[in-house]
């Protein structure tokens, strides 16, 4: 193994690259080279870390000094001083103790923000996703030589003991979903990771898989020794350029390393992995369709049962899974069920990935126990509203519901969120102030999900079309009480009839809309106004 | 329109069929491969023309029908050239409420042309896809590949206006 002086790490996220985090890579590289250092310093990137203010973050190990906000007219003094001189560059360090403080991994690896609780992510941001060596030095990958000393069905039983719930969206008992698969006949099983994350808003995977790209592998090979798996694909949506990148690197340095492909680690158990590229379909999410979309046909989801764990890719028993449920696994065997079950509530334990978004003071990514309440989410995460007042949220894109004001402080878990008709969905939370319009919001969601419905169902294809038409209608000031009616006939319909998820959700916000907002949505259509002032009405 | 002859099917231009026929061959074998074809033809050449989908039907011993229906099916998958540079605007709903119609409306006042459409000197195609996953940045704008993010009408027009004097003067 070829050995580092020292090691530069960059942020490479969405934020730093607005802020020309790419002219810093290549000004290093330029800057290493002019100094004949390049054999001597390794660089990497690593998503974005602390403040935006900070932004784009050099931070350079041994010493483990942070840099920010590094331009790359900064970069040649920089480099000439750290690494050619060795000493710190003062003037361009992270000098506010408060920024140092929100790097929190510089001073203690939890979190980045208090009672935030990191199990998904704990590694993201801290290890070089390239680096299968640093993965290992961080404690990554001691979970599967746990599981290959184990039976089977142990692991199984531990992942039910540990109550983890699917974090799609759906909350299904994961450790059931196993042992379904498991107890399927067949020789040949598929382990399915599915990273096709298409809600709006939602970007919780894609960090995931950027940040700790290994993990995932770990968690795969996990999962085909408790089922009885060989083979396993990873359906990454075709936006994904940079973490279908860092995914195909990491499958190949494991690979390499030994601990993917034939007689792992010489214990007879052999497993392969395939990256398969998604190329623009909403609908791919759902996991009938994605199945369909790996075996190369167009991505229609078919009906259910039977269901993918007895009859999946090309027939055979297949294990789906979100990255973010696999994500959960290799902690889980490491740390033991008791531990997961300490954290969250009852009936979901652990944690959960938001993305928190919309008119709050602070937008991104967090990891939080479930359990916990959309008020301290907007306060202590969100640091309050951006001036407006909060008047509904929407959660898990846009398939999730929107929930008003009233229920801010019921609990986020799976349960809690179902028994007052909402649904926690995948993640995201959109969080809106009082300057958007209920009507406007949805008719856009209604809009989204005429586009994505794939068509082959009549009750979504035509719901979809119809219940837009009629959000157009109200919110260019055309709407009647009738229709109001007949907006939510449609979308029983579209609940009760259609065939795969898209058009049994699609019109979840239609029903949280007039459930909670009624008044709003009457005041468009009999006093012809929008109380918001978003709606461009006619007359 | 002017006097310009159609240009060449990639299928039959000498520097595009051996491209054309590695991808095929490469995955010809793979069970499932007909997507992976696909995605590599759609980068490498750019468009999946009528005769290339005929072509991939016939290499792959799968009926035409099929081939189309897929090519049609996904968004990513396009029937005509795009144009020199692709800018594409994200209409998630946090960039919807981030406000990404402003930027719509400033490229058609720029550009004059709609989403989907290539200006008629080929250099810029407009086109609008789904959520990019980049949501704590909205709106974003992505530019032949690269999100642009917390855009701007003023400053988007800037960068539209930057490509345009530097195709102007390369």
């Amino acid at each position: 193994m070829k050995k580092y002086r020292s090691m530069v790490l960059i942020s490479n996220g969405d934020s730093s690259q607005s802020k020309g985090s790419e002219a810093v890579i290549e000004a290093i590289h330029q800057a290493l080279n002019k100094y004949d250092l390049a054999s001597e310093v390794y660089v990497t990137n690593i998503p974005d870390s602390g403040s935006p203010k900070a932004q784009p973050l050099v931070i350079i190990y041994p010493e483990a000094v942070a840099y920010g906000p590094i331009h790359a007219e900064d970069v040649d003094f920089l480099v000439s001083e750290h690494l050619y001189k060795g000493r710190v560059a003062e003037s361009l360090r992270v000098n506010d103790p408060f920024e140092i403080k929100r790097i929190a991994w510089l001073v203690q690896r939890t979190g980045t923000m208090p009672a935030e609780n990191r199990v998904v992510l704990e590694y993201v941001g801290v290890i070089d996703p390239t680096s299968i060596n640093d993965f290992l030095t961080h404690d990554g990958g001691q979970a599967f030589p746990i599981v290959i000393e184990m039976k089977p069905q142990e692991v199984i039983d531990i992942i039910k003991k540990s109550g983890l719930r699917g974090r799609g969206g759906a909350g299904f008992p994961v450790g059931v979903k196993w042992q379904a698969v498991r107890d399927a006949p067949g020789d040949k099983k598929y382990i399915v990771c599915n990273a096709d994350e298409s809600e709006p808003g939602t970007f919780k995977d894609r960090v995931i898989l950027e940040g700790n790209p290994f993990s995932m592998i770990e968690a795969m090979l996990i999962a085909g020794y408790a089922c009885g798996a060989d083979e396993g694909y990873i359906y990454i949506r075709g936006e994904y350029h940079d973490a279908l990148e860092k995914i195909t690197n990491a499958i190949k340095a494991a690979k390499e390393f030994g601990v993917l492909g034939q007689n792992i680690l010489k214990t007879g158990f052999s497993f392969d992995i395939h990256v398969h590229s998604g190329a623009g379909a909403y609908i791919c999410g759902e996991e009938t369709a994605l199945l369909a979309s790996i075996e190369g046909k167009r991505g229609e989801p078919r009906s259910k049962p039977p269901y993918p764990t007895t009859n999946g890719l090309w027939g055979k028993p297949t294990l789906i899974n979100n990255v973010e449920t696999l994500g959960n696994i290799p902690p889980i065997i490491h740390n033991g069920p008791e531990w997961f079950r300490s954290i969250g509530t009852t009936s979901s334990p652990g944690t959960k990935v938001y993305t928190i978004l919309g008119n709050v003071n602070r937008t991104g990514l967090m990891e939080v126990p479930m359990g916990i309440t959309l008020r301290e989410v907007i306060g202590i995460y969100g640091k309050g509203m951006k001036g407006g007042a909060f008047k509904f949220a929407q959660t898990g894109g846009s398939s999730g519901s929107i929930i008003p004001a009233i229920l801010q402080d019921t609990p986020m878990d799976f349960d809690s969120y179902r028994n007052v008709g909402v649904a926690l969905g995948s993640g995201a939370l959109l969080i809106c102030d009082d300057s958007n319009c209920i009507v406007d919001c949805v008719r856009v969601l209604m809009k989204f999900f005429k586009v994505e419905s794939c068509g082959k169902c009549v009750p979504c294809r035509i719901g979809t079309e119809q219940t837009l038409q009629i959000m157009t209608d109200i919110s260019e000031g055309r709407g009647t009480m009738e229709q109001l009616e007949q907006l939510d006939l449609l979308r029983k319909g579209m609940e009760q009839l259609s065939n795969c998820g898209l058009g049994q959700t699609a019109g979840t916000p239609i029903k949280n809309m007039l459930e909670h907002f009624r008044a709003e949505v009457e005041a468009h259509i009999k006093l012809g106004v929008c109380p918001a002032g978003v709606c461009a009405m006619e007359g | 329109m002017t006097s310009k002859t159609q240009p060449v099917d990639p299928l039959y231009n000498p520097k595009l069929r051996p491209i054309i026929d590695k991808v095929i061959e490469d995955n010809i074998n793979l069970e499932g491969g007909l997507m992976v074809v696909l995605n590599n033809l759609q980068s490498k050449i750019g468009f999946l023309s009528a005769p290339m989908q005929e072509y991939v039907a016939e290499r792959l011993n799968i009926p035409v029908s099929k081939v189309h229906g897929v090519v049609s099916f996904y968004s990513f998958f396009t029937t005509v050239p795009r144009g020199k540079h692709v800018i594409k605007f994200c209409i998630g709903t946090a960039c919807y409420v981030g406000g990404i119609n402003q930027m719509i409306d400033k490229a058609k006042q720029i550009l004059k042309v709609e989403p989907g459409q290539t200006t008629s000197d080929g250099l810029i195609t407009l086109e609008i896809c789904r959520c990019v996953g980049a949501c704590s940045q909205a709106p974003v704008v992505v530019f032949d590949e690269v999100n642009q993010g917390h855009m701007k009408p003023a400053k988007f027009g800037k960068l539209v206006e930057n490509i345009l004097k530097d195709e102007a003067n390369a």
